[in-house]
């Protein structure tokens, strides 16, 4: 499956060993190859070059071809407050999904083994929010935490809150949003581990005296540290770049914006497009700086 | 203190799923509302936004972009990636980890940095944006998770039923429709699946490449600002009833097998 992407080390074992040179190879591989050296790599070239496009010093709000390195350097000035706080939400999102995510994955593979049907339907329930559209679902979060909402009538009753008050536009409600849109994406890698964890394991811990909590941390946690993996990844990068949930139409307020919200205004509205691709380089050579260091600390070469 | 670790295991992972479940039906529910400009407060219950989902501006207009682009992106992603997916795993050639990598990084590239960067591209280039340029865009995502799908199913074919029909003297052609290629489409199909719905529900390649053409997501964030018509809650719940109609008859059906396998 897709969700362990990024696991690695499982797949890798169950390379066949006779591979065939042949043209074949080549018919096969060149027009995806192709497709992803346009629409790719190039598209990257493209926003190096327009990342250090100037002013154009004749026609207002048009930009020629320059080495204007100094963009880098206005991006993270102006920026570094929302780029900090993506950061931060993001990581945030991440723990608080592993939180859910984990005893969830582990209810279904080992709790729910002995009734398969259970299982499968309790993985279905997992991947449905996939089934229906990630904006309404988002917006049905802003109307349950809207002033008029249910939540913030019950603690305004109980006097948690002040009444008239909002939880949208707070960073507790971008977080939130975050934590349960990516959800899934924790889940799934996880719970691929974790189902073919051979319960005998735990079994012989148990009879050797482990705890509870000493099976988990010495067995079935390095067991399952492959899915944490893939899935802290799968779930930290989209959170990262997200202008969803942040934006002022949906969980935040202009208190709230992330990086993902400051390129698609640079881009698409202000059409300040220099800024808008440094930003985007930038974010960029963060994630990967952060995925090379989880693939290496994984010890994996297989990436696929 | 087994057992209450047990219970407290299924009270958890229950109210887990509670949480995953409140929006989706909060979405089915309010498209039954009999809701008159906004769908915002609860005003009692009406089949009427079913009956008429298409009289709200647009949304049907939308929905119908969106169908077309997922079928076309699937098409193209699914057929580039099922012939990578099988030279990966069947024959030797250079540049293998060069290709792994090009093949994982836009997996591991935020979405906002790919739109970006196809938008520059259409720009540098002139290309006008439009619902060409964002099926284009969804292929190049949807990519990588067709490859990484149909591989793990190529990697878990018998080489020797492929020698078999070789053996038989079926011409390569044959060998690959006749046996090949039915035993690789329960992965084809997850990923042409996987596809359509990466591609359907996308909003941020898409915002980035769609020029002035709508699809339903866009369509709901445009209209996000002056209240959703509840026909784009009824159009994103009989999409959702479908999805899962198709998900549950395929899990019932491989558990059957699985039974009769087990009897046999």
């Amino acid at each position: 499956m897709a969700f362990t992407a990024f696991s690695g080390p499982a797949t890798a074992a169950a390379e066949p060993a006779a591979r065939r040179r042949s043209p074949i190879a080549l018919f096969l591989l060149l027009p995806g190859i192709f497709y992803l050296v346009l629409f790719f790599v190039t598209p990257l070239i493209s926003l190096v070059i327009t990342s250090l496009q100037a002013p154009d010093p004749l026609i207002f709000g048009q930009y020629v071809n320059a080495f204007n390195w100094q963009n880098y350097v206005t991006v993270l000035e102006t920026y570094w407050p929302q780029a900090i706080r993506s950061g931060g939400y993001a990581a945030l999102a991440t723990l608080f999904a592993l939180l859910i995510g984990f005893p969830l994955a582990y209810f279904i593979g080992i709790t729910l083994r002995p009734y398969p049907l259970i299982q499968s339907l309790a993985l279905v329930l997992v991947i449905a929010p996939f089934f229906i559209s990630f904006l309404l679902r988002t917006l049905a979060w802003k109307q349950i935490f809207s002033t008029e909402g249910p939540v913030v009538g019950l603690l305004s009753a109980i006097g948690a809150m002040p009444a008239g008050s909002s939880i949208t536009g707070t960073d507790f409600a971008v977080v939130f949003g975050l934590t349960y849109n990516f959800i899934p994406f924790m889940v799934l890698p996880i719970y691929a581990t974790l189902v073919s964890l051979d319960l005998r394991l735990l079994e012989a811990s148990n009879d050797l005296y482990g705890s509870p909590a000493t099976t988990f941390r010495t067995v079935t946690l390095p067991l399952s540290a492959a899915g944490v993996m893939s899935g802290t990844l799968l779930t930290f990068i989209p959170a990262a770049g997200d202008y969803i949930n942040a934006s002022r139409e949906f969980l935040g307020s202009t208190e709230t914006t992330m990086i993902g919200n400051v390129i698609e205004a640079n881009f698409l509205v202000l059409q300040n497009f220099p800024a808008a691709a440094a930003l985007s380089l930038i974010l960029m050579a963060f994630i990967l700086v952060l995925v090379a260091a989880y693939v290496k600390r994984s010890g994996t070469e297989d990436l696929l | 203190m087994k057992g209450f670790g047990k219970y407290a295991i299924w009270a958890y992972s229950i109210m887990a799923f509670v949480f995953l479940l409140i929006p989706i039906v909060y979405t089915i529910v309010f498209s039954f509302n009999d809701s008159r400009r906004t769908n915002i407060i609860w005003n009692g219950f009406t089949f009427e936004n079913w009956l008429t989902v298409c009289e709200a501006q647009g949304v049907c207009q939308a929905f119908g972009n969106s169908l077309l682009i997922g079928v076309a992106a699937t098409l193209l992603a699914t057929t580039l990636g099922t012939m990578i997916a099988i030279a990966l795993v069947r024959y030797r050639f250079r540049f293998r980890s060069t290709t792994t990598l090009l093949i994982f990084l836009p997996m591991a590239t935020p979405e906002v940095v790919l739109g970006a960067g196809l938008a520059a591209q259409f720009l540098q280039a002139g290309v006008p944006k439009g619902i060409g340029t964002v099926i284009l865009a969804h292929t190049l995502f949807c990519l990588s998770f067709v490859v990484v799908t149909v591989r793990s199913r190529v990697l878990g074919l018998n080489p020797a039923l492929e020698e078999a029909g070789r053996d038989l003297y079926g011409s390569p052609f044959q060998v690959f429709w006749r046996i090949t290629f039915p035993m690789l489409l329960p992965g084809i199909v997850a990923a042409a699946l996987l596809s359509f719905a990466l591609s359907f529900d996308d909003f941020i390649i898409t915002n980035f490449n769609r020029g002035a053409d709508v699809t339903f997501p866009s369509y709901i964030y445009t209209a996000a600002a002056r209240g959703i018509p509840a026909e784009a809650n009824v159009i994103a719940s009989a999409v959702f009833f479908l999805a899962i109609a198709i998900v549950l008859v395929a899990q019932l059906s491989a558990a059957a097998r699985r039974r009769k396998l087990a009897k046999a």
